[in-house]
């Protein structure tokens, strides 16, 4: 028999259906799992107490015949969700040992569905990196080497450790948020499947906010169908959450049969960078190919200010950071070092001591692009330019279904690698910042290996609210692409 | 007549503008379902998105925008069907989400006027630039202990409509009288309570000063007054200190000031206390917020009666002169009281128990309207005594003060004391007989001219009565006897 911890959550949703596992040694196995691979530090607080009591009550209503949606499925939550009870850290010295009193709306949801907790996953500080090396608990281990080099790979960011942990078997299935590709990338990095849900999709009540506008949760799971069974749980309107949107949330997983056939995909022409990696350029050819073969039709489009969305998004993401951090102040919750001297005192010792550098530049450059005298020439500029972006997506739109791209620039880099210059490191953000600012969603579907052996992601992005397509789409690459290769680091 | 403040090299004008923070009347805040209400013991009405926990967002409440809008609508004023909400960013203890939401550039109401009353009978308009939604701050407690400083949350987050006038004020007067008249229309409407000692209405005065015919010079902004009062003491003493400044050859500078009421100066404020680049930029957790105009109109509809035009109709309907209407309107209260003793009545007699005899009852016991000792359907009642000949005017008096002391319907009090006019005309010519006889040499005096003694006669006659005769009865009856 599988080893729990190889189950699809799928699979794992069957077996506990015809009662051939248990919630409980479901859950057992994960936390072992996670214990022996603790060195990858995808965790930063393990739950099991509350683990096996969920799956105690899980198990208890599976044999009453009372079975949930995700009864007994152990998930892991990054640790953005507050979490009631649950020390939730944004992974910053600033939130000291905060314990929220209230739980997000999207954790409740999975809760209330049957989803056993195993415990808050690591990521970069206020979920702002593209490499899990912000973190003040220290940065995530990918489970994947390159073929012949035993040196510790970044995971990705900035839900690293929910990618880690998904990819390395130590969960069925995670939760997680992108901003400007914190979901797509690291799943990218790690050979699994995330999808950034359209803006507005999840509620961000209860999300420790980075970027409000273009915040937005999202699973991150091993295969295309567990993507699309967690988003469903995860979706839905929230009152208390002013951008949510009231519409209904459609069965995913009832999509993912529809296949491709007469689908108008579209492949945009100003994402094939210079001096791009030609391994990214044949996986896109390649994912081109399979489509055809499965029955759509492509079409070359444009989205011409794809060029401007990184240095965009550079200033809207770091302009509504430096306002929604503004409140970690030393003041009410979380840490607080005095020293001495006045208030202001307070929040310099306080601050300068709780954000890590990643988190000050951006609180800097925030600060910057909305100071008076500068804002017209850059927050005002780049809402401009957001909005023309957002219209070349309208465009598109009016020819394709849905458009295919890579998912990252190159595969997972080693630690310290690319740390020299933070511009270097935004430009991993470039192919899933797009989808961000035009608040659509995007999936990355594991593809292929580079030749080092380290997996490839392709992005599927599509029409605001229609994660149906993009779901359909993606199970189409992951049905062709038949990717089995399996991380060296893993569970069983 | 301009009003102008003599400087040494001649007459100055004053220019001012008013910022007036209100306070909205709703039992839940702008932005989170926290309660309201003053005296509250410090930080029992604050949500986690009033103390700008991790992952709070907000929600506008629906209420504080029909009230805005409602006072949009009653200040004549433009209502924006799309406005915006940004965030205003500054660092203080108090303000915990480290911003501000507010309206900066695309507020919910525009342009509107007041029409202000001045004391001399004038009247003037008052342009209103805008009104816009915001969060009040919390409150920070310096005096509490030596070293720390506490803060109370309960009025963060609590919804304000800041109201900016033109700088069309010309004289304290004048601000007194738009600070007076938009608390008049606030409270009509019931979208604040106006209440300046707690802070429901706050003022932020803006003053320069001019020799007429010039165009305006720097103005000078003093901050939180809180007080019609001190609102007109900090223009004057702001526009003392600015002519000053001028004269001596100096430049007034922009800035920022305190008004010190027990000095009456005003000083400036300490640089940190102002010198902020607020960083406004639009609120990511917000859509903007578009109106049905339905709705508006649906508000509109429902708008109650304001004092401008209740004075007209008081005028118009019952022949009040514009004073004693103005005096009837000052208050809602006073003009529904007013009201219902009217009708049906003489408007006129109305008028003048209301703004006579119950008026001095209120300031004599400390009460106010809303609880005054006599009801209005009691002061109708008392009224009706009198124009149905049960007792006279004068006796009427006598009955409301009881009323006053006991709360006793006038009936009551006329029965219980037997104060029920004397109408039978033998009782009547039997005192007029009594007074006649104790009083011959009067009699005589009357006789042989001495008319004014008529007046003792009724008095006499009155008293010999217990003042309960029927005052024309008697007035016969004595002009018959003495012939």
């Amino acid at each position: 028999m599988t080893a729990p911890t190889d189950l699809t959550l799928a699979e794992a949703r069957a077996a506990l259906a015809a009662k051939r596992i248990s919630a409980r040694e479901l859950a057992e196995a994960h936390l072992a799992a996670i214990e022996k691979l603790k060195d990858l530090n995808a965790f930063i607080t393990v739950t099991p107490e509350r683990a096996l009591a969920d799956a105690a009550a899980a198990d208890a209503r599976i044999a009453k015949g009372e079975a949930r949606p995700l009864d007994g499925i152990p998930l892991a939550i990054k640790d953005l969700f507050c979490t009631t009870g649950i020390r939730s850290t944004a992974a910053s010295r600033i939130l000291g040992n905060f314990v929220p009193p209230y739980e997000s709306t999207v954790s409740a949801k999975l809760w209330a569905a049957g989803a056993v907790c195993l415990g808050k996953t690591n990521l970069d500080e206020f979920a702002m990196g593209s490499s899990n090396t912000t973190s003040a608990f220290g940065n995530v281990v990918n489970p994947w080497r390159r073929r012949g080099d035993n040196r510790d790979l970044v995971p990705g960011g900035s839900s690293g450790g929910s990618a880690a942990a998904v990819a390395a078997r130590l969960c069925l299935g995670a939760t997680a948020t992108d901003t400007g590709g914190s979901i797509r990338q690291p799943a990218a990095f790690t050979g699994t499947v995330g999808i950034k849900p359209t803006y507005g999709r999840c509620s961000r009540w209860g999300i420790v906010a980075f970027a409000s506008s273009l915040d937005q949760a999202g699973p991150i799971a091993r295969t295309v169908r567990d993507a699309a069974i967690l988003l469903r749980e995860m979706s839905g309107h929230d009152p208390k959450d002013s951008t949510s949107a009231d519409v209904a949330v459609p069965d995913f997983e009832a999509a993912l049969g529809q296949g491709v056939k007469g689908l108008r995909i579209g492949v945009p022409k100003e994402y094939r960078l210079d001096g791009m990696v030609p391994e990214i350029e044949a996986l896109w050819q390649q994912g081109i190919a399979w489509l055809k073969e499965a029955g759509a039709t492509i079409h070359d489009i444009s989205l011409p200010h794809t060029r401007y969305a990184l240095p965009t998004y550079y200033i809207v993401a770091p302009a509504e950071a430096s306002s929604n951090l503004a409140r970690y102040d030393g003041v009410r919750y979380g840490l607080r070092v005095e020293e001495g001297g006045d208030l202001d005192d307070l929040y310099e010792a306080t601050r300068g001591a709780g954000f890590g550098a990643e988190v000050r530049r951006r609180i800097l450059i925030g600060t910057y692009v909305l100071s008076a005298g500068y804002y017209d020439a850059y927050y005002l500029k780049a809402q401009k330019v957001r909005a023309l972006i957002q219209r070349d997506f309208d465009e598109a739109y009016k020819i394709v279904d849905a458009i295919l791209t890579p998912a990252t620039p190159s595969s997972a880099f080693a630690i310290g690698e690319k740390q020299d210059d933070p511009v270097t490191m935004y430009l991993n953000d470039v192919f899933t910042v797009p989808a961000n600012l035009a608040g659509l969603p995007g999936i990355s579907v594991p593809a292929g290996l580079d030749a080092s052996g380290l997996p490839l992601g392709l992005q599927v992005l599509g029409r605001a609210f229609d994660e149906e397509t993009v779901f359909r789409v993606a199970a189409a690459i992951e049905a062709a692409a038949g990717f089995d290769a399996l991380p060296q680091l893993r569970a069983a | 007549m301009t009003y102008t403040l003599e400087g040494r090299t001649g007459a100055w004008e004053i220019v001012c503008g008013l910022e007036i923070h209100a306070q909205v009347i709703s039992k839940a805040k702008l932005f989170s379902g926290a309660a309201t209400a003053f005296g509250a013991a410090p930080n029992t009405q604050v949500s986690f998105v009033d103390a700008a926990f991790p992952g709070m967002l907000p929600v506008i409440n629906r209420e504080c925008v029909a009230q805005a809008i409602r006072t949009g609508l009653g200040l004549n004023a433009e209502i924006n069907l799309w406005s915006r909400f940004d965030r205003k960013n500054y660092f203080y203890a108090d303000l915990p989400a480290g911003y501000q939401i507010s309206q900066y550039q695309h507020p919910i109401v525009g342009k509107g006027e007041i029409v202000i009353d001045l004391a001399d009978g004038t009247q003037r308009t008052i342009g209103i630039t805008r009104l816009h939604l915001e969060q009040d701050a919390g409150k920070s407690l310096h005096d509490q202990h030596p070293t720390k400083s506490y803060i109370d949350l309960n009025r963060a987050g609590v919804a304000l409509m800041e109201i900016v006038s033109e700088p069309d004020i010309r004289s304290p007067e004048e601000a007194g009288a738009y600070v007076a008249k938009l608390r008049q229309i606030l409270r009509y409407l019931g979208t604040c309570d106006g209440n300046m000692e707690e802070g429901s209405l706050r003022a932020d005065v803006n003053v320069s000063v001019r020799k007429p015919g010039e165009m305006y010079r720097t103005r000078c902004e003093v901050k939180n007054v809180n007080s019609i009062r001190f609102v007109m003491q900090a223009i004057e003493a702001e526009a003392r200190r600015q002519i000053e400044v001028w004269e001596s050859g100096g430049e007034v500078q922009q800035e920022t000031r305190l008004f010190d009421p027990n000095r009456g100066v005003t000083r400036p404020m300490r640089s940190k206390e102002h010198a902020h680049d607020y960083r406004y930029f639009p609120d990511p957790d917000l859509l903007p917020l578009e109106l049905d105009p339905d709705w508006v109109a649906e508000l509109k509809a429902h708008l109650p009666e304001l004092p401008d035009a209740k004075a007209a109709r008081f005028q118009r309907d019952y022949g009040l002169s514009a004073y004693d209407a103005r005096v009837l309107v000052a208050e809602q209260a006073t003009a529904d009281y007013y009201e219902s003793v009217a009708k049906g009545r003489d408007p006129k007699q109305a008028a003048n128990w209301v703004m006579g005899d119950l008026f001095a009852a209120l300031n004599r016991t400390g009460r106010g309207i809303a609880d005054s000792p006599v009801s209005a359907a009691s002061l109708g009642r008392l009224l009706d005594l009198i124009a149905d000949d049960t007792i006279s005017g004068r006796i009427a008096k006598q009955v409301f003060e009881e009323m006053v002391d006991t709360g006793a319907d006038p009936a009551a009090i006329v029965e219980a004391k037997g104060l029920r006019q004397v109408k039978d005309a033998g009782a009547i010519d039997a005192a007029v007989a009594q007074v006649l006889a104790a009083n011959a040499d009067k009699v005589a005096e009357y006789k042989a001219g001495k008319d004014k003694l008529f007046g003792f006669f009724v008095g006499q006659v009155m008293k010999a009565m217990a003042g309960k005769g029927n005052p024309a009865l008697v007035n016969e009856a004595l002009k018959k006897a003495l012939g």
